[in-house]
């Protein structure tokens, strides 16, 4: 009998260690190598490059205006997601899977046709077009078509995350702050607001990693003006058709230290409160607790 | 006169139905519309409209153009690999994290996430540095006679880099809820280890599988920023359809672009649908066990 487990014992290591190797293979080719060569492209020149580079007036022309556009992207999106997941977690009505479906829309959509939607409405040829030039409003290849589509392809991130997070608290609190008198602001600010904060902070770490890193629908509607439309990932872009690498990799080191730092927060807050992990799933398992 | 018996009664029927007791559902629910409205339903549409008001003829000449069709082809086909590998190697490293422990496993399974994170743009210029024919892989790919950067296999790396923490974030939690008495006892009754996975635990994975493949395939459809630098972008060869969407909104043929959009837009939802249908499938399946 040992003599017959023995082999198997050895087979079960073996096979264990080539999995944990192909996986790691896989993962530091597609995961840490890219991020590694980032760094050491953007370095390649001495540290002096680097920081001519990164401190170039229209490098910080574009740090600013991605600062600006996710300062009014995310916290819009972050009221709605505060509305939406109240309406939904909170009360029961006909057509809510429906409504879950729609605000996951435009995860759906290409971010490229995220931004051709506002040219169709706001650009010269668009629908509202020709009332915008009469009173000289720039929408489009200005800062309020960047900030729009930046709303659009971020849209989902808050709702998403605390849709499940209020499901999973359930009512009870606050309707015990009702029965005791408290008004209905009251009960969000000092009830729900606490209950969800972990939740409301992870949500807005993703949206605010994608508002600052979106490419494809700003690069869209952004005209590519320098110092007025550029925001980082379309310096970035210039800057590599340009073939200054280096330059390209120091900018570029800046929002892959926005996405290490993004994980750092998500891993924080994922180990204070580990539902956070798997969204997706626990609003599967808190849809089957209410069925 | 409601005497004050009455009045008890009525307040405790209220308690009873808990029904809108919160405030706010008319104010959240009402706003939620509005801003999901104009944000994205009335936007959406416009593509929808715009590309009526051009035709049906107009529509059917752009859509069968060979270099639109080229495109379409090669945005679906480097999906599909890329899904693919991902569905393979995702599972992999899946198992690996839920089932082993090995040093700084914590900070492997966080890295997962960095194509979330990272923005598409330096993913494309960090992964064409790697693979241009004098990249770190480059190098050695090309010393076998593989070329990667500038040709449709770029496009694949990329989109397989996109895709990555789909179908690993997708299978955790149900390798998790799988028991593991479950493999044992097909180990006791004579199961070798290889007959366990794809009789006991394979079928238990089907609808995890194939939803990560279906999230993935979706997301890589639409890339744009990481795909455009390495894919060297040649028409009819190398050149992916949201590209192509740009590169007509850059001769101003609106009408064009609308065109392929609607196409990659019905795309798109069909496969929401079907990512629906399939979690609702698998929380059945899940449910009923």
């Amino acid at each position: 009998m040992a003599a017959a487990k023995l082999p198997s014992a050895m087979d079960a290591r073996l096979s264990r260690l080539l999995l944990i190797a192909v996986a790691l293979v896989f993962l530091g080719l597609f995961l840490a190598l890219p991020l590694l060569v980032v760094f050491v492209q953007a370095l390649s020149k001495g540290i002096g490059t680097y920081l001519l580079a990164v401190a170039d007036p229209m490098a910080l022309a574009a740090i600013k205006l991605t600062l600006t556009v996710a300062a009014i992207a995310v916290p819009c999106n972050l009221v709605f997601g505060v509305a939406a997941a109240w309406a939904i977690a909170k009360f029961e009505f006909r057509g809510k899977s429906t409504l879950i479906t729609l605000i996951d829309l435009p995860f759906a959509v290409s971010p490229v046709i995220a931004g051709l939607v506002f040219i169709l409405l706001f650009g010269s040829h668009g629908w509202f077009g020709a009332p915008l030039r009469a009173h000289h409003v720039r929408v489009v290849f200005a800062v309020p078509g960047i900030v729009l589509a930046t709303v659009f392809v971020t849209f989902p991130f808050i709702a998403r995350e605390l849709i499940p997070v209020m499901q999973a608290q359930g009512k009870d609190d606050e309707e015990t702050a009702l029965s005791l008198g408290a008004t209905g602001w009251q009960t969000f600010w000092r009830v729900t607001l606490p209950n969800i904060r972990w939740g409301l902070l992870y949500g807005v770490l993703l949206c605010n990693a994608r508002a600052m890193g979106e490419f494809g629908a700003v690069s869209v509607v952004s005209g590519h003006i320098r110092g007025q439309t550029n925001t980082l990932p379309l310096h970035v872009e210039i800057l590599y058709n340009e073939y200054n690498y280096t330059a390209a990799f120091a900018v570029a080191s800046l929002l892959a230290l926005l996405a290490l730092l993004t994980l750092a927060g998500k891993s924080f807050l994922e180990w204070r409160q580990p539902e956070l992990r798997h969204v997706a799933h626990a609003r599967d398992r808190t849809r089957r607790a209410i069925t | 006169m409601a005497t004050p018996a009455a009045a008890i009664e009525l307040n405790s029927l209220r308690r009873r139905s808990p029904r809108r007791v919160l405030p706010g559902f008319g104010l959240t629910l009402g706003y939620t519309m509005l801003y999901l409205s104009l944000l994205v339903l009335i936007p959406l549409s416009a593509v929808f409209i715009r590309s009526l008001g051009a035709g049906w003829g107009h529509f059917w000449d752009v859509v069968t153009d060979r270099r639109v069709l080229a495109a379409l082809r090669l945005s679906f086909g480097a999906s599909m690999m890329a899904a693919l590998i991902n569905v393979v190697f995702g599972l992999v490293v899946a198992w690996v994290l839920v089932r082993y422990t090995f040093p700084l496993k914590r900070l492997v399974d966080a890295s997962v996430d960095l194509p979330f994170a990272l923005p598409t743009a330096v993913a494309g210029i960090a992964l064409t540095a790697l693979y241009a024919p004098g990249g770190w892989l480059g190098v050695r790919l090309l010393s076998m006679g593989i070329k990667v950067a500038f040709t449709p296999l770029g496009v694949i790396v990329a989109l397989t880099f996109i895709g990555l923490p789909f179908v690993v974030r997708t299978l955790q939690p149900v390798l998790e809820d799988l028991d593991n008495e479950v493999e044992q006892a097909a180990a006791t009754l004579g199961a070798s280890a290889l007959q366990a996975f794809v009789r006991v635990i394979l079928p238990a994975l089907w609808p995890a599988l194939l939803t990560g493949f279906a999230l993935a395939f979706a997301r890589a459809v639409g890339e744009y920023g990481s795909v455009i630098f390495i894919a060297g972008n040649m028409p009819m060869k190398s050149e992916i359809a949201p590209l192509l969407i740009v590169t007509k909104l850059e001769q101003y043929d609106y009408a064009g672009a609308t065109a392929i959009a609607v196409v990659m837009l019905v795309a798109s939802f069909s496969l929401m649908l079907a990512i629906n249908a399939l979690q609702h499938w698998a929380l059945t399946r899940h449910g009923g066990r």
